[in-house]
């Protein structure tokens, strides 16, 4: 059997979720200079927020097809409150600041939102079970699940959606605007302040999609999944260039099947099998982060920019 | 008013009269007034492996509590001191030092990780202070690094109620050989002290068997896409997934393979022997293996007692993984301390120290009818008690399906 399509199409997943909370960091990122560390553990609060919608808001039995959109609805509204809500009490008293202070509070409200759901939500001690969309589809060679499905649609909509709105509205104007110089945007009579709360709402907005389609493949969350899956997100963001959107998404998918590949195809080299392997994964994600740091200091898609270095 | 004066009064007094015993702990024996020791728990009791950890907590508590009740060692009572690792080797190295420095504390429970154990060893054995785990499963840590070939006891203080893992990997292989006539295996592992050597063990016992390994991979715990990992088994042909490590990574594994259409069975050692596995794997977990060590709890008449007592007091965790064992570990050490007594006339050792080398000789000569069967250690201060079980999940619990001692190839 050949493995490679199934590989591929591993890979394109896991990177289309990473590509999805990837935007978070880079509109954030775009806009404020800010890298929003505790984003991993918003898309982490907007899957609790389905979970809470589809186990103690819902009847039993409601179908699949009406529940996803609903706990798509209550995981958004958990996680743009809370991405709003830290911009308002964690970053916004703290702008101006030297750069090192906005970060430290971000770790720092990462694991204030760990502990929090571990000690407050019922059961998020260890892994609870999530609903799931296991019925499979052979196409080809390749083996996909609905929630696969729901996760590639739900990640083509919202860049349409995204790209539309950022080139076609107003506020998506004067979001490139803000990004391009925040003072002079500010002097053209742009509310800064309200263009930023719009970046943080949609990437907490794409972070409850990325969430509710990690819930669906898996079939559980926990209260550290935010970690792993935020920090592969931002490394992401820096591949495809850091404050680009479209590289957000570009570095998602690189970066999965990167790691996706890796570890399915290096130890089948001679001489390497020590240096294969799913625990591999990682080591092989960073050092591509490094070869295109070296090559391309700018991320994939990401434009130099002097005047800000 | 007056009322309520006075027992405020007889409240504070009585706090700080137990406050002062606890600080001293060598009062003991002076005409009715208890001298309270303290027994140490270690375990994850949040997070990662927290289920199982809370077994040993809990275990362990009502050990001390039977012992106060039944007034096991006259003049003496016993409480716990439960300290969370959460999974983590040097969380655990300074709850030993914790332990070591209360002058309380007469012996420990604990860990539930072996690679937790590792760094704990020496900290125990400088203060000369029994530590039992009822579930570290690593071989060197009773048997030295060349447990192989040339064993050797590294600490004398360390002993366990729970066998060993070169046991239960060839108890898992002869199984899965034998039992479920599967000849093709792969086997992965989380590179922890406790997966690996699983994962080692199985492996060369199961190719000796005859079985064929068709392939072999490892994972990092905390991973939760394993993607690739599955696509790779589900084209190696293998008709049985062995795995070496914890629930965590291991629920999650099974439930992406059986996703991916691969309808093969997850086999895996005690730690993965979890209620919170069935509950995080869901159907897909149907079906799957685990070793154990011991008896199944619940089959023991002198366990009964023990698990109503679980049930009743509402504790969270698993009794049945570890519960029964960190209460043989418990008692170990309070029959340990009511030997120490009966050898010095009725009266408890004054010297903390004194009387914390005389509960490691107590331990090591220990011999009686624990929950779990017999309780005693041999030269390496391992359990004498070999016996292990498997269980498969049936109707989303699980059920023993073959008890034994492993047949070493």
């Amino acid at each position: 059997m050949n493995t490679l399509p199934q590989q591929l199409a591993n890979g394109l997943l896991l990177g289309s979720m990473y590509g999805l909370i990837a935007i978070g960091y880079t509109m954030v990122y775009g806009i404020v200079q800010l890298i929003n560390f505790a984003h991993g553990e918003i898309f982490m609060t907007g899957a609790f927020g389905a979970l809470t919608v589809y186990f103690y808001i819902l009847p039993d039995g409601t179908s699949m097809a009406l529940a996803v959109p609903l706990m798509l609805l209550g995981g958004a509204i958990v996680a743009i409150l809370i991405a709003v809500g830290a911009e308002r009490f964690a970053y916004r008293p703290l702008r101006g600041a030297p750069r090192l202070a906005p970060l430290i509070t971000a770790i720092g409200l990462s694991l204030a939102l760990q502990e929090v759901v571990r000690n407050f939500y019922p059961g998020a001690d260890r892994a609870r079970a999530f609903p799931g969309l296991d019925a499979t589809h052979d196409i080809g060679s390749v083996t996909i699940k609905d929630a696969d499905i729901f996760l590639i649609v739900a990640a083509i909509l919202c860049m349409a959606a995204l790209a539309i709105f950022v080139r076609r509205s107003r506020t998506g104007r004067a979001m490139q605007a803000t990004a391009q110089d925040p003072d002079t945007a500010q002097l053209m009579g742009i509310d800064t302040n309200r263009i930023i709360v719009i970046a943080f709402a949609i990437g907490g907005f794409f972070a409850a999609v990325a969430a509710v389609a990690y819930g669906l493949k898996y079939g559980n969350v926990d209260y550290r999944m935010g970690f792993l899956m935020g920090l592969k997100a931002f490394t992401a963001a820096v591949l495809g260039g850091i404050g680009n959107i479209y590289g957000a998404m570009l570095g998602g998918i690189v970066l999965g099947i990167a790691e996706t590949l890796a570890s399915a195809y290096i130890d089948e080299i001679p001489g390497m099998q020590q240096l294969g392997g799913q625990s591999w994964a990682n080591v092989w994600a960073f050092c591509l982060l490094i070869l295109v740091l070296l090559f391309r200091p700018q991320g994939l898609l990401g434009e130099r920019v002097a005047d800000r270095a | 008013m007056v009322i309520l004066t006075s027992v405020l009064t007889t409240g504070a007094l009585t706090l700080t009269a137990c406050g002062s015993r606890d600080d001293s702990g060598d009062k003991g024996g002076d005409g009715g007034s208890d001298t309270t020791f303290t027994i140490g728990v270690d375990a994850p009791l949040s997070g990662e492996n927290s289920t199982t950890g809370l077994g040993i907590q809990y275990g362990a508590q009502i050990a001390v509590d039977d012992a106060n009740k039944n007034n096991w060692v006259p003049g003496v009572k016993f409480k716990l001191k439960a300290l969370d690792d959460k999974a983590q080797p040097a969380t655990g190295q300074s709850n030993a030092t914790a332990l070591t420095g209360d002058k309380t504390v007469v012996g420990a429970v604990g860990p539930l990780n072996s690679g937790v154990a590792q760094t704990m060893q020496q900290v125990f054995a400088s203060a000369n202070m029994a530590q039992i785990s009822p579930a570290n499963t690593a071989p060197e840590l009773t048997q030295g690094k060349n447990w192989q070939t040339d064993k050797k006891r590294p600490f004398k203080t360390y002993f366990r109620t729970a066998t060993t893992d070169e046991l239960q990997g060839s108890f898992a292989a002869g199984y899965a050989y034998n039992g479920l006539k599967k000849k093709k295996a792969f086997v992965v592992d989380d590179k922890q002290t406790y997966g690996a050597g699983l994962a080692k063990i199985f492996n060369e016992q199961y190719k000796k068997l005859g079985g064929k390994v068709v392939g072999t991979d490892h994972v990092n715990t905390g991973d939760k896409d394993f993607g690739s990992l599955v696509t790779k088994i589900k084209n190696s042909g293998a008709d049985l997934l062995y795995y070496g490590g914890q629930y965590d990574e291991s629920a999650l594994i099974t439930k992406q393979l059986k996703d991916a259409g691969v309808k093969i069975p997850l086999f895996g050692g005690d730690g993965m022997f979890a209620s919170t596995y069935i509950e995080a794997a869901g159907k897909s977990s149907e079906g799957d293996l685990a070793t154990a060590i011991g008896v199944p709890a619940d089959t023991l008449p002198a366990a009964k007692t023990f698990i109503q007592t679980y049930k009743d007091k509402g504790y969270k965790g698993d009794y049945g993984a570890y519960g029964a064992y960190a209460y043989d570990a418990t008692t170990a050490i309070i029959k340990a301390v009511k030997a120490a007594a009966d050898a010095n006339g009725g009266k408890v050792p004054t010297d903390i120290n004194d009387l914390r080398s005389k509960v490691v000789d107590g331990v090591q000569k220990s011999d009686f009818e624990g929950l779990t069967g017999k309780i005693s250690f041999d030269q390496y201060g391992d359990t004498t008690n070999k016996q292990l079980t498997v269980y498969q999940v049936e109707k989303g619990a699980w059920k023993d399906v073959e008890t034994g001692t492993a047949d070493l190839k």
